[in-house]
């Protein structure tokens, strides 16, 4: 078989020393070997060394790291034996890469055509004369709208879907063979992500090209790929086709990690994947994965599994597949317990609230007057209440953290009131709203990295709320503290741990206890799970339903990520450029009809099934500022109904007794339209 | 773009106007005036009065400041109390020998800083990197007055090559100052150098560890194309705003350098006539240095505005 692959890793083992001369593996013993024109995903949570894995194959290492054993060969030359000028040849040529977040991987100051053309100039025969020519064909390859200005632009001048597109035309300028893509789509937004996966599949059937999709997101490689390589603490655990890994998983790792992925259909929490992968250099001789596997027997702990092959023909890294392959498949995780809603008891209602992010100049603020733009939210009345979590979802930019931020008072409202417990109402400034006032809302960010002060350990981090909302000290401020931390499953022992010392999912408990410690009675989640691993964020998310019910919290649970928001919510609502599309009770949300701009963003949303397909209605524009009249979504509408749309602002429907639809369509219209289009 | 030009330029002269301002009241407030500081024991009586009138210090505050700037406006700074000669002359004069000892140095420090800044970026941590990046550390803290001295003594005494004291008048040509003016530029240079130097060096270091870096790396493109082409356009901008501040510092922060190699340059004066208590001198430097500081800002930051692309869009959508 040798001869004609296209990329062969044999025996490949990667890693660095450490302080003590120790050597610490990243990848173990990866066999690996990809044919042309085939499509394969690499899928690990970080930290499972699937982007070294692939920038190995271009003869990469990132600084500290070398090769312990093994080899990498592209069309059977020894890659890491190759030249630094041999290299440079295969590199962006034969062998091109799609980076994770081009809009930091394209060099700011150089302009958009000339960073494709030194790619052409480097890799390809195109002579210097035709080469604007061929840049403006590679752009309008992968879909960019007028290549003719956009040869001009700066990177920064474009949107983060085009800055994708930019970075995979520059790797098509080599006529590549095989493309690496290492996260492509992390951090765009869903309808963008679906437009540049189907793009990325296109160009795979077009050009025969091989690729090589690194990505934690198995609903992404489940559109592009083939075949999925499935990664853990350095090692292949399971390598097979991607119906049989996604539909039938025979190492219990995978299976896990399927489960712990919220589902679009499913209202109901993950299953959660206990404990952490272990760091390099701290496996022991049995499997990497056993301490966390629940089928784990004796032998597991003492002998490390081979990569052998099932009757179907897949490779996989586990003693026991054969029983694993006899497990049914595993069923709906556990359901969300709603009883605890009393719609009698209004925590929270935002009454018309706007907010503008316009900074007053100088004149207008000693005169007093406010700017008169179109406000960057507006219209916002949604009444929230007791035990109940309301989802809020939207796409980047489309006002949901700024709304939270205004609840919080960390923005000021322009317009509108927010009124607490039905009576109260709560000033627009942190500093005017009471002692009391503070302590019953708390906040949680998406980014434990940078919401903990990384030189406060865990016990300073719990005293600061303790101290100031209950004026606690010594024993009784510890004691609290340890409690807080045991509810949050981590215990006392964390106490004089820093933030560093912690993993990412042990970092938001933490977050999580800081609020909890306050007793509060609404919780603003914002993103909380989106910087997570899906495995932890099933923990974050099982935790935060247990601590719902254990103290009746109220959350007002901020996400762009549909399945997460179904995971966990009483209700959602839908916004787009700052104001309300829809809202209702999730399982009328998730279901027909929906406002126009709920179709887009589900049509769009990605499941780890090989058989789902998304549905791409509408184009990925980016808007930067809200429409000043008429619906907020008219310019990317795929359902607009005509000039109405431009110049009335729609009414709310109300479809049932508590689901309303902003939009000019009828909702029993709206309705056959799309069952329509299911058909 | 041309709208945010005149912002900026218009701030530039309100921050002036606002020093000028804060320099005259402090002058005001000091207890006496410019005659009684000068004429110290002498001052009363006859002689105190024509020295009043002379320097037209009889007037309410606020006619004299509107006629002290408005005279700096035009150039004319009134004259000194020390000698009665016009300030603008004087200071003029110092100020060509500062701009001189500057240009010179920026002309020595300027293209030495980049070109060692980038060398010990690209070999971090090499033998020529520990090197360079040590002896700018010893540029740095060891004081100016001991680091000139000990050149005078090298070039000077022992090995009788240069001049180690400047004896030529304030008021020479540019030419008439070489070489006496080569010592006191070595050590300016030196200092500067070893500041822009390290700054050059961090800010290539970030640049070389960013994505784009790496991109273009593993797009093959060869190491010296990288460097020149997505390293140095990115890593140099920085550099613009320490040079301004360089060039500011160049103009009156060298008094110790100034005073011991006996350079008659601005800071020096500015030394001079507060221990002669000269307020009208003082109060001339102090405005024409911060027009400097502004101005050198200003430049810079547009600069900084045309080299980069980032800013400039931002500054256009506005």
């Amino acid at each position: 078989m040798g001869n004609k692959s296209l990329i062969e890793i044999r025996d490949l083992s990667i890693g660095f020393s450490n302080l003590a001369k120790q050597l610490l593996p990243i990848l173990r013993n990866i066999d690996l070997t990809i044919e042309a024109g085939e499509t394969v995903g690499l899928v690990g949570e970080s930290g499972s060394g699937k982007s070294t894995l692939a920038l190995a194959m271009m003869g990469y290492l990132g600084n500290p790291l070398k090769v312990l054993t093994g080899s990498t060969s592209f069309r059977n030359q020894s890659t890491f034996d190759l030249s630094a000028r041999e290299l440079e040849q295969i590199r962006g040529g034969e062998l091109a890469l799609i980076p994770q977040n081009a809009g930091q991987a394209l060099t700011p100051t150089q302009r958009i055509g000339r960073q494709i053309s030194e790619s052409l100039k480097l890799h390809s025969k195109v002579s210097e004369v035709d080469r604007p020519a061929r840049v403006l064909e590679l752009l309008t390859q992968v879909r960019l709208p007028d290549p003719t200005t956009l040869v001009d632009r700066y990177p920064h001048e474009l949107s983060g879907g085009q800055q994708q597109r930019v970075a995979v035309a520059m790797a098509l300028a080599g006529e590549p063979d095989a493309l690496l893509l290492d996260e492509p789509t992390t951090g765009l937004d869903v309808t963008t992500q679906a437009h540049v996966l189907e793009l990325l599949r296109d160009l795979a059937k077009e050009t025969g090209t091989a690729m090589v999709y690194v990505s934690h997101d198995l609903g992404a490689i489940a559109r592009v790929c083939d075949r999925v390589v499935v990664m853990y603490a350095g090692e292949i655990v399971l390598d097979g086709s991607v119906r049989q890994v996604l539909l039938k998983p025979v190492h219990p790792y995978a299976r896990s990690l399927l489960a712990s992925i919220p589902k679009l259909r499913e209202a109901s929490l993950p299953a959660a994947l206990d404990g952490r992968p272990p760091a390099a250099g701290d496996v022991g001789k049995g499997c990497a994965f056993v301490e966390r596997c629940k089928m784990a027997e004796d032998r597991c702990a003492l002998e490390r599994p081979l990569l052998q092959f099932t009757k179907a023909g897949e490779r996989v890294r586990c003693h026991l597949f054969e029983k694993v392959e006899k497990l049914a498949a595993s069923g709906p995780g556990s359901a969300v317990d709603r009883s605890l809603i009393s719609h009698a008891t209004e925590v929270l209602a935002l009454d018309n609230i706007a907010i503008s992010y316009t900074t007053r100049g100088l004149w207008d603020q000693i005169l007093g007057r406010q700017p008169n733009d179109t406000p960057t939210v507006d219209d916002i009345s949604i009444v929230i209440h007791k035990g109940e979590t309301i989802g809020l979802v939207g796409e980047s930019g489309s006002g949901k953290s700024t709304i939270l931020k205004a609840i919080a008072g960390l923005i000021p409202t322009r317009n509108g009131r927010i009124i607490y417990n039905g009576n109260e109402l709560l000033k627009a400034s942190v500093d005017q709203r009471s002692n009391d006032q503070l302590r019953r809302i708390q906040l949680i960010f998406q980014n434990p990295d940078d919401s903990l002060n990384p030189r406060q350990t865990v016990a300073e981090i719990l005293a600061q709320p303790l101290r100031l909302y209950f004026g606690l000290s010594n024993q009784e401020l510890h004691d609290r503290s340890v409690e807080i931390l045991e509810r949050v499953r981590l215990g006392g022992h964390y106490l004089d741990r820093l933030p560093s010392q912690l993993s990412g999912g042990e970092k938001q408990r933490v977050a999580v206890a800081r609020a909890f410690i306050a007793e509060p009675e609404l919780v603003l989640c914002d993103e909380v799970t989106s910087a997570l691993d899906v495995s932890v964020q099933a923990a974050v998310l099982e935790l935060l339903n247990r601590l719902q019910r254990e103290f009746g919290t109220t959350y007002i649970f901020v996400s762009h990520d549909l399945a997460v928001v179904r995971a966990l919510a009483d209700r959602v609502a839908l916004l787009y450029q700052g104001r309300l599309c829809e809202i209702g009770p999730a399982a009328d949300v998730y279901s027909l009809p929906s406002h126009p701009y709920t179709e887009v963003l589900l049509g769009a949303v990605l499941e780890p099934d090989p058989d789902s397909v998304p549905v791409l209605s509408a184009d990925d524009i980016v808007e930067l500022s809200p429409m000043p009249v008429g619906c907020a979504f008219q310019r990317r509408c795929p359902r607009r109904v005509g000039d109405i749309c431009e110049t009335k602002t729609p009414p709310w429907q109300q479809v049932d007794d508590e689901h309303l639809i902003r939009c000019h369509i009828p909702h029993i219209e709206l309705r056959e339209l799309q069952m329509g289009r299911a058909n | 773009m041309l709208s945010m030009l005149l912002r900026r330029l218009l701030l530039g002269l309100v921050t002036v106007v606002l020093v000028s301002i804060i320099i005259f009241t402090g002058v005001e407030i000091l207890p006496g005036d410019a005659c009684t500081a000068f004429l110290e024991r002498e001052a009363q009586g006859k002689l105190l009065e024509n020295c009043r009138r002379d320097l037209d210090l009889n007037r309410p505050a606020l006619e004299r400041y509107v006629d002290w700037a408005s005279g700096a406006v035009v150039g004319d700074l009134g004259v000194s109390v020390n000698g009665q000669e016009s300030i603008a002359e004087l200071v003029g004069n110092r100020m060509n020998n500062s701009l001189l000892l500057a240009f010179c140095a920026l002309l020595v420090g300027v293209p030495l800083a980049i070109f060692l800044g980038v060398i010990t970026a690209l070999w971090r941590d090499k033998p020529i990197d520990l090197f360079f990046s040590t002896v700018a550390i010893f540029a740095m803290t060891i004081p100016e007055f001991v680091s000139s001295t000990v050149l005078i003594l090298v070039f000077s005494v022992w090995l009788g090559w240069l001049p180690g004291i400047v004896l030529t008048s304030a008021n020479a040509s540019a030419v008439e100052f070489f070489p006496e003016i080569i010592l006191p530029v070595i050590v300016v240079a030196m200092v500067m150098t070893a500041h822009i130097l390290r700054m050059v060096r961090t800010s290539v270091i970030d640049v070389l560890a960013s994505d784009y870096v790496r991109m273009a790396t593993l797009k093959g493109v060869p190491y010296w194309q990288v460097v020149f082409r997505h390293v140095l356009p990115n890593a140099l901008l920085p550099a613009i705003n320490v040079v301004a501040l360089t060039i500011a510092w160049l103009l009156g922060g060298v008094v110790v350098i100034e005073v011991v190699f006996n350079y008659p340059g601005l800071g020096r004066m500015m030394i001079d006539s507060i221990s002669d208590r000269d307020l009208p001198v003082v109060q001339a430097i102090a405005l024409i240095l911060a027009t400097v500081y502004v101005s050198v800002n200003l430049t810079a930051d547009l600069l900084t505005m045309i080299a980069n692309p980032r800013l400039r869009t931002l500054h256009m959508r506005k």
